[in-house]
């Protein structure tokens, strides 16, 4: 396959940064989207140009670290999928791509296409673990838990933090992850005891970097490689509103 | 209290209680409305308004619905300028259709049609009655009660202007539109949702939507057209 890749390219934090069009050949179909970047560095140092920064670190779709805002659509076209988990065969041979680091206040671009996503970081700090003391593992039985709960707590753990949902929602908003994170330690008896704490520290610290407020449009699910529903965000609006009930 | 109406959640909280208060005034608006629809003389519409302006519950619900119109008005300009801030630097190019309903992404845009259509309405009827008069709203008298004659006063106006239908067919449409994103979110932001009643809320928003939309939409068209046959 033969591509035109349309890339932003900015130095640093603070340069101002703009499109860089490179043409690109004989990419394989069967190489994954990354394998294609990597295909273009090789290009850009052979040619004495500085290489492209891109974010990755698995390669299996499970670590989060890929982002990638690749023709308008956070990790691309393709359903629940990574950017490391997109494949050129979901492309045209003479394509142009696009492809834009993650936009959103709370995630600086620190050098083309890397963001600086320790907003996220910070919110898990805030209230996103629970507090227990170190020793052996209890029964995996000894606390009884129903299935629809556990059910709904890994598919709320499935979240790998990678910012799509911030990324691709119009307010740049992070009530989906914060909504998995709530959501999957709000339904098992180890997180409930500071469910309270928790909803009220994560949503002041969400609100605190800058994120924007959630507006249902529902974008961030369509986009999220794990397949995480707004039933999270819903479950997440009730933690907030009874923690700030309780006295 | 203060820090939970801080919060973009607690902002949202109160975007949804007024918004559904709002509903529920729509609904009680439509049935007074639709009176002109079922007696062309004029006198169940007028015994309706007189009722409406002289029922004490409704007395004490006005200012609240005023509030309410405030809050829901005040809050979402809010939280939307938060959230524009929130993307400093735009995407050159992004496929927003793909993920999410027009509605959704333009909540802002219909508000503030319906925020114009509100104001040129309210100049329109509500202002004429309440403070100023209108040479059109003379005084009628059924059974000895003298009431004032809104009917006369709202047909009138559809009668004589084109524009005025197209404005209120105009914020009809930008309502249900509105309205068919809005009853949903609003669920969903007070915490009742979930994957089943998602679909259910929904639904039952577009059926509002279409109730809402169409009713309002109708009363001017209907007017208009019979004084035309």
């Amino acid at each position: 396959m033969d591509l035109t890749l349309k890339v932003w390219r900015q130095a640093d934090r603070k340069s101002k940064g703009n499109f860089e069009t490179y043409q690109i050949k004989d990419i394989s179909p069967d190489s994954s989207f990354l394998e294609m970047l990597d295909e273009l560095n090789e290009q850009l140092i052979r040619e004495g140009i500085e290489p492209v920064a891109f974010d990755h670190d698995c390669r299996e779709g499970i670590c989060g670290m890929c982002s990638l805002f690749i023709n308008g659509r956070a990790h691309g076209p393709g359903h629940e999928t990574t950017t490391c988990q997109l494949h050129m065969r979901k492309f045209k041979d003479g394509d142009t791509i696009v492809i834009e680091p993650w936009r959103a206040g709370a995630f600086p671009v620190i050098k083309d296409l890397v963001v600086d996503r320790g907003a996220f970081d910070k919110i898990l700090q805030a209230g996103g673990f629970i507090s227990v003391n170190t020793g052996n593992a209890q029964d995996a039985n000894a606390i009884p838990i129903k299935k629809f709960q556990s059910d709904e707590a890994m598919d709320a753990a499935a979240c790998i933090g990678c910012g799509a949902c911030v990324a691709t929602c119009k307010n740049s908003s992070a009530m989906l992850f914060v909504a998995s994170k709530v959501s999957h330690l709000a339904l098992l008896p180890q997180g409930k005891v500071e469910a309270v704490r928790r909803a009220k520290a994560m949503v002041a610290k969400m609100d605190e970097l800058g994120f924007g407020s959630c507006t249902n449009t529902g974008a961030c699910e369509v986009e999220c490689p794990k397949g995480i529903t707004l039933t999270h965000i819903a479950r997440l609006n009730r933690e907030f509103l009874s923690a700030n009930l309780k006295p | 209290m203060a820090y939970f109406l801080n919060s973009s959640i607690g902002k949202k909280f109160l975007v949804s209680l007024s918004g559904l208060f709002l509903i529920s005034f729509l609904f009680v608006h439509l049935t007074a409305n639709s009176m002109i629809l079922f007696d062309s003389s004029g006198e169940l519409f007028n015994r309706t308004a007189h009722f409406m302006a002289t029922n004490p519950i409704i007395r004490v619900v006005e200012p609240i619905l005023a509030i309410g119109f405030i809050l829901h008005i005040l809050y979402t300009v809010i939280l939307t300028i938060q959230n524009w801030m929130a993307r400093p630097i735009g995407y050159h190019k992004q496929q927003r259709a793909f993920s999410s309903t027009w509605s959704s992404r333009n909540m802002i845009w219909l508000g503030l049609v319906i925020l114009a259509f509100l104001i040129i309405h309210i100049a329109n009827f509500f202002w004429k009655v309440k403070f100023t008069g209108d040479p059109l709203l003379g005084k009628v008298d059924y059974d000895g009660v003298e009431m004032e004659n809104t009917y006369h006063l709202v047909t009138t106006f559809f009668i004589q202007w084109w524009w005025i239908v197209a404005v209120y067919v105009i914020g009809a449409v930008a309502l249900g539109f509105h309205l068919t994103h809005a009853f949903w979110a609003a669920f969903q932001t007070l915490g009742w949702s979930d994957n089943c009643w998602r679909k259910r809320l929904n639904a039952l928003g577009l059926v509002i939507s279409i109730i809402i939309a169409g009713g309002f939409a109708i009363i001017p068209l209907w007017v208009k057209i019979a004084s035309m046959i």
